[in-house]
Order: structure tokens, then C-alpha cells, then sequence
């Protein structure tokens, strides 16, 4: 009753047979059994909550570190600067579109593989392997792979592919798009997807595997279509498991940070908001502006965690009632 | 199984049998075009990881052909370049530097997140669940919001461009992701066990190092692991917190965010060699990925 209503967390389970608080009135055994949480606790309250307050105070000032004497309380103006400086606003929908297009495509791709991968064929482990290789590259290194060996318009792999089939068709003249320029998104969209459907195939494939078998078997046996099956077992099941994946999906790509940067800096319409933020203090060294809108960002990240808390809360109960 | 039964197959069997070798061979069929488009599928994402290795192992005028030079000579130019054989920045400081910041914060959050998953999967301290959440929402908000005060702080106090701040700050990061799993490692150990060592009169730390330790083993490595992985990958923290000295791997590659001539084989070469370790780290870890990825909520 005292847990909050958003992540009603679930109840220890009585019967796995760890000792519940024994007395519960003698203090000095308490904080025996918490000792070792605290230097997590402290460590992590101290690390992550206390730079999210100051940011909050700085974002109530007029402060811009090249008039550092001109500092001054102002109140809710970044906020309202925030809400009317026309690249500000871009970003929030730039991120909003490079989010929900990369966990989107990233999540159907990841299903479908997940399914061709959930049946035994030759080869299953090798396959895996391969298709986890783009997610283990570091995320810097897989964005100027995309940028300057694949995007290139003179030597990327994509115009050579494109003259080498022109070739084969007798066209001198084959087409050489400048990729970045032409379609910056999707570019970037195009590599954020390469490196996040594994991460996506691997939790639905984990989500496959944990299917109850002997309820397809029955299924089966009624006579039951592949479609059906997938339809009105499968995917019920997988209904959490899609939605861990997009959650997660989200909290992280409504950070990134590494792809917009290395492959089109932010030019072109592609600046989400990390990127804005980090340019407003690092460039235009506007401290308040940037904090006003790195604790908008928190508001909308607070909204998608909430979500993403109930998914896990809900798996983790099932996880400790099996248990 | 009607070929092992030895007399008088019973009648419907042997009208399945007769009726079954078409629609047996169609699906077998089937299952083989999917087995080999699952192959395809793997084949396709795996091209760009491909084409980097060999692009690395060009030379630069091959590197650099259009239409591309697959069948090139191999030569090791590109990593000799990158490693800074024709005078430019060694990368040897940074790599230290990755390695330093990966390893020692993956041992802080060790040394933290043990006890801690200790207090709340084996003595577990009362509403540990509410606990357990607290150190998920703490990863679910951007980083970038909280780097501004981080900067101030580091400037103040003398800490930009110091390989421990980043040290702290990756500890930071990982700590939830970490207790998260060890958590569920744990919570799998017999409690009998541990109380037959309190019994014996064995301390926390005892219990930890001599019980819990080799029961829960690969756990702890598949955790390690991963946080190494996640230090080693950041880029935003190390990119506005170091400069010249503290500067990491990832850092090190955007000087080849603009191009620079001929020089397609170096970076490919860079991307291979700082990669590796989070190649190597990421196939070790394998079977426990999804878990570490999913923050524990998926086994």
C-alpha cells in the first residue's frame, strides 16, 4: 500500500524460503542486513540523483559562461526560450521520428529473425553469432564504418556495388547518390537499425524460447495452422517480450548520442536533442538554456520509464512466483 | 516407429504412411528454404562487419576503388598507419586509457554491487524489491541531462581530463545494470549453504569470497563482462570530460569523423582494433547477453 502506484513492485514470496526480517523491533539487526547495500545506495544516489538537482537549479538562471558575470535567477525563462527557439523544437521532433523509426523497423526485423531462428536448422549457432556481431561493434567504430566505408559517394561500398551491377548490365553511367546528403535521417535510422535489430532478435528469441512447448504440441495436434498458432499462442506470449524490447529500445536510442555525431554532426535536420544539448553547453556554452532542456528531456524519459518499470516488474513477478 | 513394429501394422498407420511421404517432403522442403534464408538474413548483417576486416587489410588505393576491389592484395599498411608508423598520433594512450577506465570501474561496481545483491537476494532487507527498482529508474534517465553539473564539478575541483573521473562516472552507470543481474545469480544459490558457513562463524566477506563466489562464477563473469563492454563503448562522458591525457578509444576514433584522402583502409583498421576487445568480451558473454541487456528481466 505504501509502494507507489507505478511500479507496485511484488511482494517478497513467503514460501522461497528466505529468512523474512527476524524481530523486527531490535534496530542494530536491521541495519546489520542493510550494511551492504548502503556504499551502492549512498554511491549511486551521490553519482546519478545529485547532478539531476543541480541541473534543475541551473536551469532557473541566466548564465552563459563566456558573461560570467552577468548570472542572474530568471526563473521559468529557458523553459519558455526552450519552447519557442525554432532548432530547439526541431530536435524534440527529430528525436520523437529517429526513435520510433529505429525501434520500429528494429523490432519487426529482430521478430522475424527471431522466428527463422527459434527452428533448428544447420548451422543455428554460427548464424546467431554472425547476426550478434554488428550490436558487439563499438558504437563509434559501426558509425564511421556506415559513414566512410559503406555511405562514401566515391569509394562507399553501396556506389560500388551500384557501379559493379551496372557494369554487368553494359550502363557506364551508373547512379552514385551522395547518401548522407541526400537522405541524412536515414541514414542515420539506417546504421542505428543494423546495430539494434540483434539486440531486439535476441530478447524476442529468449521470449520464443520460454514459450510453453507442450501447448503448441496440443495445438498441433488439434490441427491447428502454422498462422494460427503464431497468431493466438505465439504472439500473446511475446506480447511482454515486445514490449521490453521496445521500451528498452527507446530508453536507449532517445540517448544516442554516438551515431548523430560521427555521421552527420548534427547537420543536415539530424540533431536530436542529446546532441542539442551537449551543443548548446559545449558550443554555444548557454548553461541555463541547456539545463532547461536536459530536464525536459528527463520529463519525457520519466513518461517511456514508467512504462518500461511495469514490463519489468511484471516479468520479475512471474520471474519470482516461478521461482 | 511403424518400421520397429514387427507384425501386422495396425491399419490407419499404414494409411498415414502412405499418405504422409508428399506432404513429409514438402515440408521438408520448406524448412530447408527457411534454414537457408535464416543463413542469408545472418550473411547480409554480417557483410558490413566483413567488409570492414577486409577493407583493413588493403592498401589505400585499393581501399579506395570503385567499383570495390574485392579480390586485392592483402597488406597490414593500414594497421601500421593507424598504429602511427608514418608519424602520426599513437593510439597506444588512449587504448590504456579505455582499458584502465573499463577495468577498474568494472571492479568498483564488483566490489559495490556484490553486497549489495547480497542484501537483497540472500539476507534480503525488507521491501528489497522497492530497492531493486529504485537502482533500474536511476539507469532509465538520460545521461545527458546530468553532464553539465558533472563538467562544472570536474572543473572546479580539478578532475577534467582524469582517467578517475570517468572511472566513477562508468561505475555509476553500470552499478544498476549490475546488481540487477547478480541479483538473479544469487537469488539462485541454496540459502542452507550460506547459513551452515554463518553457522560455522564465516563473516560477509568470507561468505562472499569462499560460497558465494564459486557457486555463482559464471554470473558474476557474464556481469563483468558486460560492464566492461558498456565503459568501453561510452563516448559522450569521455568526449566533454577528457582532453589530451585522459582521452579513450572512442574519443581517439572521431578524429576520423572528417575524411582525410585516402585513408578508408586506416580507418577500417582503427574500428577492427578497438573493437576486438568488445568482440571478444560480447562472444565470451554470450548466453548471458539478453539477460545483462534486458537489465535482468529476461532469463
Amino acid at each position: 500500500m505504501s509502494a507507489p502506484a507505478a511500479v507496485r513492485a511484488p511482494r517478497p514470496a513467503p514460501h522461497t524460503g528466505r529468512p523474512a526480517p527476524r524481530r523486527p523491533g531490535r534496530g542494530a539487526r536491521a541495519w546489520a542486513t542493510r550494511a551492504p547495500l548502503l556504499p551502492a545506495l549512498v554511491f549511486l544516489i551521490a553519482v546519478t540523483q545529485l547532478p539531476f538537482a543541480a541541473t534543475l537549479v541551473i536551469s532557473l538562471f541566466d548564465w552563459n559562461s563566456l558573461r560570467p558575470d552577468d548570472r542572474s535567477f530568471t526563473g521559468l525563462d529557458n523553459y519558455g526560450e526552450v519552447a519557442s527557439d525554432a532548432s530547439l523544437r526541431e530536435s524534440v521532433v527529430t528525436t520523437a521520428v529517429l526513435t520510433a523509426a529505429v525501434v520500429l523497423v528494429s523490432v519487426v526485423l529482430g521478430l522475424l529473425i527471431a522466428l527463422l531462428l527459434d527452428r533448428s536448422f544447420p548451422g543455428r549457432g554460427v548464424v546467431r553469432t554472425l547476426l550478434i556481431a554488428p550490436f558487439l561493434l563499438v558504437p563509434v567504430a559501426a558509425a564511421l564504418l556506415w559513414k566512410h566505408a559503406l555511405y562514401n559517394p566515391e569509394y562507399g561500398l553501396f556506389n560500388g556495388a551500384l557501379t559493379w551491377v551496372a557494369e554487368l548490365f553494359g550502363d557506364d553511367t551508373p547512379p552514385q547518390p551522395d547518401w548522407v546528403s541526400d537522405m541524412p535521417l536515414i541514414a542515420v535510422e539506417a546504421a542505428l537499425i543494423w546495430q539494434w535489430t540483434p539486440f531486439m532478435m535476441l530478447i524476442l528469441l529468449a521470449g520464443l524460447q520460454s514459450r510453453p512447448t507442450e501447448l503448441v504440441e496440443a495445438a498441433r495436434l488439434d490441427g491447428a495452422s502454422g498462422f494460427q498458432i503464431f497468431r493466438y499462442l505465439t504472439l500473446p506470449h511475446l506480447r511482454r517480450y515486445l514490449e521490453l524490447g521496445v521500451l528498452l529500445g527507446s530508453v536507449y536510442i532517445v540517448q544516442n548520442f554516438d551515431a548523430v555525431f560521427t555521421i552527420t554532426s548534427g547537420g543536415l535536420g539530424t540533431a536530436n536533442l542529446p546532441y542539442s544539448i551537449y551543443q548548446t553547453f559545449y558550443q554555444a556554452h548557454e548553461y541555463g538554456l541547456a539545463s532547461a532542456a536536459g530536464v525536459l528531456v528527463v520529463i519525457g524519459s520519466i513518461v517511456i520509464a514508467i512504462f518500461a518499470l511495469r514490463v519489468v516488474s511484471s516479468l520479475f513477478r512471474e520471474e519470482v512466483s516461478r521461482a | 516407429m511403424t518400421t520397429t513394429a514387427p507384425a501386422a501394422p495396425p491399419r490407419p498407420a499404414r494409411a498415414a504412411r502412405a499418405a504422409l511421404p508428399p506432404a513429409l517432403r514438402r515440408a521438408r522442403r520448406r524448412s530447408a528454404g527457411l534454414g537457408l534464408l535464416a543463413w542469408l538474413v545472418g550473411i547480409v548483417f554480417f557483410l558490413p562487419v566483413a567488409w570492414m576486416v577486409l577493407t583493413s587489410l588493403h592498401a589505400e588505393t585499393d581501399a579506395a576503388a570503385n567499383p570495390p576491389a574485392v579480390a586485392a592484395s592483402l597488406t597490414l599498411d593500414g594497421y601500421r598507419t593507424f598504429f602511427g608508423s608514418d608519424g602520426g598520433p599513437s593510439p597506444w594512450p588512449a587504448l590504456l586509457n579505455s582499458l584502465m577506465a573499463s577495468l577498474f570501474s568494472t571492479l568498483l561496481v564488483l566490489a559495490l554491487a556484490l553486497p549489495a545483491a547480497y542484501a537483497l537476494s540472500i539476507r534480503r532487507v525488507k521491501r528489497w524489491t522497492d530497492v531493486l527498482f529504485f537502482f533500474l529508474s536511476t539507469k532509465m534517465l538520460p545521461v545527458v541531462a546530468g553532464l553539465l553539473p558533472v563538467y562544472l564539478f570536474a572543473r572546479n575541483t580539478g578532475l577534467l581530463d582524469n582517467i578517475w573521473l570517468l572511472v566513477l562516472l562508468y561505475t555509476s552507470m553500470n552499478l544498476p545494470i549490475a546488481v540487477w543481474m547478480l541479483q538473479s545469480f544469487l537469488a539462485d544459490i541454496p540459502v542452507s549453504i550460506v547459513e551452515a558457513a554463518q553457522i560455522d562463524g564465516a563473516r560477509l566477506t568470507t561468505v562472499l569470497a569462499r560460497v558465494i563466489a564459486p557457486i555463482a562464477g559464471p554470473g558474476i563473469a557474464a556481469t563483468s563482462l558486460i560492464c566492461f563492454i558498456f565503459s568501453w563503448n561510452e563516448m559522450l562522458f569521455a568526449r566533454v570530460l577528457t582532453g589530451v591525457t585522459a582521452e579513450t578509444a572512442p574519443v581517439f576514433l572521431t578524429r576520423f569523423i572528417t575524411s582525410q584522402g585516402l585513408f578508408l583502409a586506416q580507418v577500417c583498421a582503427a574500428s577492427v582494433v578497438i573493437s576486438l576487445p568488445v568482440l571478444a568480451a560480447g562472444f565470451a558473454a554470450q548466453d548471458k547477453l539478453v539477460q545483462g541487456l534486458s537489465l535482468g528481466a529476461v532469463k
